[in-house]
Order: structure tokens, then C-alpha cells, then sequence
């Protein structure tokens, strides 16, 4: 019997998926003895011509990682979708957005100009920019374009699996990879896989109290006491809106939680549950100091949708009217 | 219909608390208070049961404006879900200013049981400015089918 074909790919990433996967050590060994590895451009070396040869539904099992930037990213997702039995959103760029999404506060143009002319390193006097076609000696070259949203590979294909976190944790891909391996029978289509149901703080183990905060504080100014709950202690922590899943790495290093697994089961938008949250827990009555306090988290929209701008209900800074 | 700006309806949507400005309202509708009629009431048993996410979802499908309102500060029947209301909309404001959305479009009042004409004035009022500010065209391109597809009939004469 022949194996079964795995491939893996990655779009706006940062390549931390890639090691995730890597990560799970020795194991990979297991996964490369069961599965006939098929496509995995920054391990092994494909064309995408291969996949294109490939007959549709060929690929049993595809971990697509990375969010959809630029035409480029969209054709391989439209692409590994025709050819992949079971498409699955692989960590916080391909489910949220996660960092690269963050780009949907500003503007196509605006990112272009920062990095083709205002960046101090830059010296561009012609204002060259790239040009998605180009005629060269050699005929025409083309690039892919650069879109003016980031979206998340559900919000331009169908995806059968969500894996999140940045990045997935190995113990984690390890869970998820046994169970295909031998044979489990596989969760409703639309499924979070390899994640937990409940929010961070479950695994996080800190004892937490009534919280009233008149203080918030970002992480260098503040000695933070190991054995209690940061958001308790004026640290803005995201584990109240964030799936469990990842066995609250960062509170254990006692730095708070970013929200790498994105939103809690049952949350729509893992931001404004945050929003829920602080709001919850500021001890004031009166507008005038809600304020003040509020004036003491610096970039809200960045803290609270840090991975999961392109995910959330509004999707994206509107362009002024 | 939305798209043309002279006869322009703002589409608004009013979370209500039970106890304080949903008795208001009603106290301005039998006391036959004219008041614009932009307003769509959701009722609810306090402000501070209105999850920032009704208010972002109301937004997504479609509503120009929302507006909050409960009892005046102390008398909140659960003593206070109206300063987590005040707390979580002043939060939120900052959040819809960083998303490009005017923070003039969630508003947050106080209405009292007795206050029906302050009903009336803040309803007429409320929709004025958002005649003023226009219709919000929120950039809904990805937005779920299930959401997208179903927009434009969902579109009712305000």
C-alpha cells in the first residue's frame, strides 16, 4: 500500500511553523517514515509545477501555514485547496493573521512608502517601488502583487483543520500527528485541532483573586511577583480571552500572554473580549479616571488583536471617509 | 436605501437597559413624544449586559450608530452594571478610533425611567449627527458568506 502524501507550505510566515514542525525532534522521523512527504518547500526541494502535476485530491494531508498577503500566497492557497484531501490552517498566520495581519491597521501604500523611502537605511532617490510586471531583455518578468489586506487562509479558501499558535506547540503537532497516524477517526470539518477548549488561565495555575486595578503596567516597569496572577498585578494579560492549548508558556517564564492561540472557544472576536475583561476589572466610577487609567495601555488594537486583527469582526482599519 | 446620501437614514441600534431607559422609551412612545424613528430597541436587563461584541457585530451588519443606555450612576439596579457599561464604551471608543470608525458613532447615555422627553431628545438628536457624519461603509470584502451574501436583504426601510 502506498503512503499517504503530506505537504506543507508557507505563505506570510515567518518561518517559525517550519520549525515548530522540526521541533517535534526525533518524531519527525516517525512522520517522515509514515507519510510520502510530497511538497514542503523549506525543507526539500519542489517546484510548484510538481503540485501543479498533481491529480486533484491527491495530497492526503496539507499544513498550510502563513496569512494571505499577496497574490502569490492566494494562488498556492487556491491551489494546495484543489489538490489537498484535508487543508489545515497551521498556527496563528494561517487561523488569526497573527503578526503579518497586524499590517491591516495602515495601508498598502503606507507600508510600500515606509519601505522604499522613508526607512532611514533607504536611499532611494528615483522612488523606485516594485512593479508587478517588468519587461527585461530575457522577456517579461512578473512578481506577485501586494494586496492591501492580509487575510486568513479560511477567508480565501474552505479549510477543513484549525491549528493555532505562534507556533503551534510540538507536543501538540506530535498529538495531532499520532492520532492521523494511527488512524483516529478525525473531528467534524471546521474543527479546532491541537488546542484546548478552555482559556488560558486554566493552564496557567496562578491563584487569582478579585481583581481591582487602578494601575496598569507594561512588563519593564514592574517587578512581577512569580506566584500571582499578572493581570492581578497591573499586567496586561491576554490568557482571559485566549484558548488554552499551549500550557500558558509565557505566564511560566512570568511574562503575560500575548494570544498567540487566539480567541477563547465560543468568542467571535478574541479583541473585544479583552475589551470585556479590562473593563471588568478597572476600580473607578468616574469617566474622568476610567480614562486616566485607560491612558496606561499604550496601543490597545495592538495589545488585544495582536494576532488576530485580519480574524476580527471588523477585519481591518476602515479607509477614512 | 444607504448608498444615497441625500435621503440618507442612519440605521441605529439601541441596547436599552429593562429597569431605567427601556421604561423611559416607552414612557416617551405613551406620552406620544415625537422622536426620530431611527432607532431600533434591543432590550436588555441592564447595560452592563451589552457584550462589546453585540456592539462590533451590529456595526459589521449594517448600523450606523449605537447607542447604550442605562440608569443614571447609583441607580443601576445590579448596583453597577452601568459603570461597566461606562467602562467597557470609553474602552471601546479607543478601540473603534484605532479601526478608522468615528468613536461619535457608540454613544452612551443615562435615561431614567421618568426621563422620556431626554428618551426623545437623545434619539432625535443621536440620528442628526449620524446624518450629519454618513452612512458607515464598513470594508466587509471578507466577510463569511453565510454574513455577506445576506446584507442587502436584510436592508429594511428605516
Amino acid at each position: 500500500m502506498s503512503k499517504p502524501k503530506l505537504a506543507l507550505y508557507w505563505a506570510a510566515s515567518c518561518g517559525g511553523c517550519e520549525v515548530a514542525v522540526l521541533d517535534v525532534a526525533e518524531k519527525i522521523l516517525d512522520v517522515a517514515g509514515f507519510f510520502d512527504i510530497v511538497f514542503w518547500p523549506c525543507a526539500m526541494d519542489f517546484k510548484y509545477k510538481d503540485v501543479e502535476a498533481m491529480a486533484d485530491g491527491d495530497i492526503d494531508l496539507c499544513l498550510f501555514n502563513g496569512a494571505i498577503r499577496n497574490s502569490e500566497n492566494e494562488s498556492m492557497a487556491h491551489l494546495l485547496r484543489r489538490k489537498a484531501k484535508v487543508l489545515v490552517a497551521f498556527g496563528s498566520c494561517a487561523v488569526d493573521g497573527c503578526i503579518p495581519g497586524l499590517a491591516n491597521l495602515t495601508t498598502r501604500e503606507a507600508i510600500l512608502e515606509s519601505s522604499y523611502q522613508l526607512t532611514p537605511s533607504t536611499l532611494n532617490p528615483e522612488g523606485t517601488r516594485p512593479l508587478p510586471l517588468v519587461a527585461a531583455p530575457e522577456g517579461e518578468l512578473d512578481i506577485p502583487k501586494f494586496y492591501e489586506s492580509v487575510r486568513t487562509l479560511a477567508q480565501v479558501v474552505p479549510v477543513d483543520y484549525f491549528i493555532p499558535g505562534c507556533p503551534p506547540q510540538p507536543p501538540q503537532i506530535l498529538t495531532v500527528m499520532s492520532a492521523i497516524m494511527q488512524g483516529a477517526v478525525l473531528p467534524p470539518a471546521g474543527s479546532v485541532i491541537g488546542a484546548g477548549e478552555k482559556t488560558c488561565c486554566e493552564e496557567c495555575g496562578r491563584p487569582r483573586k478579585e481583581k481591582h486595578l487602578k494601575h496598569f503596567y507594561r512588563v519593564w516597569e514592574i517587578e512581577t511577583k512569580p506566584e500571582e496572577c499578572l493581570l492581578d498585578q497591573g499586567v496586561i494579560c491576554m490568557g482571559p480571552a485566549t484558548r488554552s492549548g499551549c500550557g500558558a508558556l509565557c505566564v511560566k517564564a512570568n511574562m503575560p500572554c500575548r494570544g498567540c492561540y487566539g480567541a477563547a472557544p465560543n468568542v467571535i472576536d478574541q479583541g473585544v473580549k479583552m475589551v470585556s475583561a479590562i473593563s471588568s476589572v478597572i476600580d473607578s466610577q468616574d469617566a474622568a479616571e476610567i480614562d486616566s487609567i485607560l491612558d496606561q495601555i499604550a496601543d490597545p488594537v495592538g495589545t488585544f488583536y495582536r494576532f488576530s486583527v485580519p480574524n476580527s469582526i471588523l477585519h481591518r482599519k476602515q479607509p477614512s471617509a | 436605501m444607504k448608498t444615497n446620501s441625500k435621503n440618507f437614514e442612519p440605521r441605529i441600534v439601541g441596547f436599552l437597559c429593562n429597569w431605567c431607559s427601556y421604561t423611559g422609551a416607552d414612557l416617551a412612545g405613551t406620552s406620544r413624544m415625537k422622536s426620530a424613528p431611527n432607532l431600533r430597541i434591543i432590550r436588555l436587563m441592564c447595560s452592563g449586559r451589552v457584550d462589546p461584541s453585540f456592539i462590533f457585530r451590529a456595526f459589521q451588519l449594517g448600523a450606523d450608530g449605537i447607542l447604550v443606555a442605562g440608569c443614571h450612576p447609583g441607580d443601576c439596579h445590579y448596583q453597577e452594571g452601568n459603570f461597566k457599561a461606562l467602562r467597557r464604551v470609553l474602552l471601546l471608543k479607543r478601540i473603534l478610533r484605532e479601526f478608522g470608525i468615528d468613536e461619535r458613532r457608540l454613544r452612551l447615555e443615562w435615561i431614567s425611567a421618568a426621563e422620556g422627553e431626554k428618551f426623545a431628545k437623545v434619539s432625535t438628536e443621536f440620528t442628526e449627527e449620524l446624518r450629519a457624519l454618513g452612512p458607515l461603509r464598513l470594508e466587509t470584502s471578507v466577510l463569511p458568506q453565510s454574513l455577506g451574501g445576506e446584507l442587502e436583504t436584510q436592508e429594511v426601510a428605516a
